[in-house]
């Protein structure tokens, strides 16, 4: 075993572990931060892919900006103090159903799959930052932009949507 | 890099992703449901890299699908966030079994 596998087996069961951790523990703050540490783990597997901007845009879009969201919010809800209350029984019951026994059936597709035609070419500078600025700007600029416009109205939408009503929505 | 292959990689994402499904099918938080989609999102942004790497390691279209990717869902966390705290100020809760008055 060298060092990649190495490396590669630590943040598999990082990730793994981590997401089992946002999964279970009931204090939605400790969610959070099992989230992070998901995050981190598969920007490790970025980085071991070669995919060396997308590991720190991951870090920094997602670990940075919407984490610290979640966090801000769940501290504005005090959510920290009491403990959240679970479905029912049957529901859990469902979830594993329809959540394990699809995953088992892919896993017993996947473990049968030939990994036919699979070229391994290691160490390519083609994940690095000048030639994907070079492609982004050559070939995606169109979705570029339209993502720009997806994102000012999401900002207009967000805002919209939290500012604060007079209209108070009667519970019953 | 011998040893570990394309389908090593899928089993990741693979698990990663039915985490998050039975995650978003079992809690009650609206948060913790928003937490269960980003660990789908992100399942699916390693099956785009891996696939881009194993299968066209010359080309860049896996990268660019989990940029955009990576957009999406930032967009989408400030719009449901901005949801989940107008929810907060009417019922007091974010639970979703209580808020019902749209179900039937």
């Amino acid at each position: 075993m060298d060092l990649f596998e190495a490396i590669f087996w630590f943040l598999t069961a990082m990730a793994i572990g981590s997401a089992l951790g946002v999964i279970l523990s009931r204090n939605p703050i400790n969610s959070v931060l099992f989230l992070i540490a998901t995050f981190f783990a598969i920007s490790g597997h970025y980085i071991l892919m070669n995919a060396q901007f997308l590991a720190i845009v991951n870090i920094i879009v997602y670990a940075g900006a919407i984490m610290v969201l979640f966090l801000f919010v769940i501290m504005l809800m005090n959510l920290n103090a009491d403990v959240e209350p679970q479905k029912s029984r049957l529901v859990q019951f469902a979830g594993i159903i329809s959540g394990g026994i699809l995953f088992l059936l892919i896993l017993a597709a996947l473990r049968d799959m030939k990994a036919a035609g699979v070229i391994e070419k290691t160490a390519t500078d083609i994940g690095l930052m000048k030639n994907l600025g070079k492609t982004l700007f050559q070939n995606y600029v169109f979705p570029f932009e339209i993502s720009s416009v997806l994102f000012l109205s999401a900002m207009i939408g967000a805002m919209v949507i939290g500012k604060k009503e007079t209209l108070v929505i009667d519970k019953n | 890099m011998n040893e570990i292959s394309l389908n090593h990689y899928l089993f990741v994402s693979c698990a990663l992703f039915f985490i998050g499904v039975y995650g978003f099918l079992t809690r009650r938080n609206l948060i913790t449901m928003l937490m269960a989609i980003e660990l789908i999102l992100n399942s699916i942004n390693i099956n785009f890299i891996v696939f881009n790497k194993f299968l066209f390691p010359d080309k860049l279209d896996g990268l660019f699908f989990t940029i955009f990717i990576i957009t999406i869902a930032a967009a989408e966390a400030a719009v449901a966030i901005a949801i989940i705290i107008n929810l907060y100020r009417n019922y007091k809760t974010i639970d979703v079994e209580e808020t019902n008055t749209m179900k039937f």
